[in-house]
């Protein structure tokens, strides 16, 4: 398993439009992909799950792959949040 | 007539019939079936469908209001198609044996149900989003079609709460402007009728009783007038008149340069009586204040207002304009104006009373404080001062006096000041005559022509009698102007206006074929000026 930790930039949080792109980049992988944070775990690829759980900015979310694309599911889920969130 | 208070989303004026529209209640009730698979399959039949009407959806807003906020329709796709939406729906169905209606209709209300319960404004507000997709499902199970058709007239839309799909769907050249009662300003239907330009009213109290009804949207107060009267109507059609013609100057004007067509920039100012005022002078595109009359400080309070309270609004209209120029007038009260706390006496002639730079000059203290302040703001930004009423040379020595003795001691102290231009407004004949000699010792000139023109021309303005022989276009009062000018430009000193004749768009070439530097007019008269302005060309006649 692969993870990193990240702290939410984004002045609305995990908000509507980031989760629904996030839940695509997904989808790209085969490897089971989760975040977790403000106390909360949610499967990454589930939309409402993901905005259920609520996260701000300025929140510590991680992030965790694991699977047979693990390696390149979290380089590019880590890009992602870099990048979006 | 009848008002109502709410809340605006966008200022903007729309006049029209209410239609008052309410969605066709989507009565839901539980059923028992049989059949279990055949329910799955409507269901699942249903949300391919609804997943289909938001692929549209979302092709029309991307058209009609760009990717950012059709992006929710986008996302409204996914929710639909949500794995744990369609499993809790499916669930439902198969546990209960009950009818795909109920099983989305349950479901949509827990979802939402676990958005409203979060404890931010913005996942607060997504319970609206779910709401809308489980409704959505629900009426393509029911066959219905969905809402949106306004009819031919444009109308002012009244309903208790609008989806984001019910907006976009809607024809926007029906719809003049919408007031809901439900919607936060953080609704996505709140933040389309901003990107759509539509005037918006939420928290207003609507019924059917509306429907039909003449009603006026103020987005400035944020009211709904019900059945105006015809003083109020032709008042809002006004307003409406002037709006438009903004909108459309704006567009066209918006960004350009204040620039004749022969090259020579013209300095187009804005006036403003407050801090307040600002927001105007930037939706107007003016390239700075060329007027920032500093008395409302002084109105405002029933005691002197402090160096530290005049030094924050300084700071704040020299920060927000970020470097272009504020010019800001020194106290100019009178006899006229009654401030009590300056205990003045009555007088029987005012305009040539007491007032403006003699009671600084006579009173230093006040003077010395305003001073310090706006001395101090100018280390934030691009700031003049200027001083009003002047008559003699030997005012401006002591005012000068007087700012460099400030100057000494904020270096003593090592408090910041920036580089400030210092300038006088021309409103006394006397000032035009000596114009030469004043014009070396000082940045600029402002001529205020109200007071210029009641001094010259020996003629009361609030005495109505006399209005028959009033001339604001009197050749003595242009001659002065170009007298000004000419002294002005042989010392260096850039001139300008800042009076009512500066934004008289008959005289706007005359003024700048005189050689005219600057006009500062009030923020709705920027873009009208600047179209003359920009089509002018100084080396044709």
């Amino acid at each position: 398993m692969k993870s990193f930790t990240y702290t939410i930039q984004d002045e609305l949080g995990i908000h509507a439009r980031p989760a629904g792109v996030l839940v695509k980049e997904v989808k790209k992988f085969e490897s089971k992909i989760t975040i977790e944070g403000n106390g909360k775990k949610a499967d990454a690829g589930k939309l409402l799950a993901v905005m259920g759980m609520g996260i701000k900015k300025g929140t510590e979310v991680t992030v965790s792959a694991e699977g047979a694309d693990e390696d390149a599911a979290i380089a590019d889920m880590e890009n992602f949040f870099k990048t979006n969130l | 007539m009848e008002r109502y208070t709410g809340k605006s989303i966008l200022k903007g004026t729309a006049i029209g019939k209410i239609l008052f529209y309410s969605k066709e209640e989507q009565v839901v009730q539980r059923k028992s079936v049989d059949d279990v698979q055949a329910e799955l399959d409507r269901f699942e039949k249903a949300k391919n469908e609804a997943v289909v009407q938001l692929n549209a959806l979302y092709e029309k807003a991307l058209k009609e209001v760009g990717e950012v906020n059709a992006a929710i329709f986008e996302v409204h796709a996914m929710m639909v198609e949500d794995g744990d939406f369609n499993d809790s729906i499916r669930n439902v169905i198969e546990s209960q044996s009950v009818n795909a209606e109920y099983a989305v209709a349950v479901t949509g209300d827990n979802f939402a149900k676990m958005f409203s319960e979060m404890d931010d404004d913005y996942f607060k507000a997504r319970s609206a989003d779910i709401k809308d997709i489980a409704e959505r499902i629900v009426r393509i199970l029911h066959g219905g079609h969905s809402g949106g058709d306004l009819g031919d007239e444009p109308v002012i839309l009244a309903a208790k709460d609008l989806a984001p799909s019910e907006t976009v769907q809607m024809d926007k050249t029906k719809l003049l402007g919408f007031v809901t009662e439900l919607g936060s300003s953080n609704s996505h239907t709140a933040i389309l009728a901003r990107t759509m330009n539509i005037p918006a009213l939420i928290g207003i109290h609507v019924s059917e009783e509306m429907d039909g009804k003449t009603a006026i949207i103020d987005g400035v107060s944020g009211e709904l007038i019900i059945d105006p009267d015809e003083d109020v109507l032709k008042q809002y059609q006004q307003r409406q008149e002037e709006e438009k013609r903004s909108r459309e100057l704006l567009l066209q004007l918006k960004g350009k340069p204040a620039v004749t067509l022969d090259g020579k920039e013209i300095k187009l100012f804005a006036n403003i009586g407050s801090v307040g005022d600002m927001a105007k002078v930037l939706a107007n595109d003016a390239g700075g204040i060329g007027l920032f009359r500093s008395e409302f400080l002084y109105l405002e309070k029933d005691d002197y207002p402090t160096e530290e309270e005049q030094f924050q609004a300084y700071k704040t209209v020299a920060e927000t304009m970020a470097g272009k120029k504020v010019v800001i007038r020194t106290l100019d009260i009178g006899a006229d104006k009654q401030v009590d706390y300056f205990n003045m006496d009555k007088e029987d002639n005012p305009a040539m009373g007491y007032r403006a730079i003699r009671i600084c000059l006579d009173r230093p203290e006040i003077f010395r404080t305003q001073l310090r302040a706006i001395m101090r703001a100018s280390a934030y930004g691009n700031i003049a001062i200027m001083y009003p009423m002047i008559i003699s040379v030997d005012e401006v020595l002591q005012i000068k006096k007087i700012v460099a003795s400030i100057k000494a001691d904020f270096d003593e102290k090592g408090i910041p000041y920036g580089d400030f231009e210092q300038g006088i407004m021309i409103e006394t004949p006397a000032a035009v005559m000596i114009s030469d000699l004043l014009a070396k010792e000082v940045d600029f000139f402002s001529l205020g022509t109200n007071d210029l023109t009641q001094y010259t021309l020996a003629i009361d303005r609030q005495n109505s009698k006399l209005d028959n022989i009033y001339d604001a276009h009197h050749p003595a009062i242009l001659r002065m102007i170009q007298m000004v000018i000419d002294n002005g430009h042989k010392e260096n000193c850039w001139v300008g206006i800042c009076g009512e004749l500066g934004a008289d768009l008959t005289m706007t070439e005359k003024f700048l074929r005189m050689g005219i530097d600057e006009l500062s007019v009030s923020p709705a008269a920027v873009l009208p000026v600047k179209k003359i302005i920009r089509e002018t060309d100084l080396k044709s006649e």
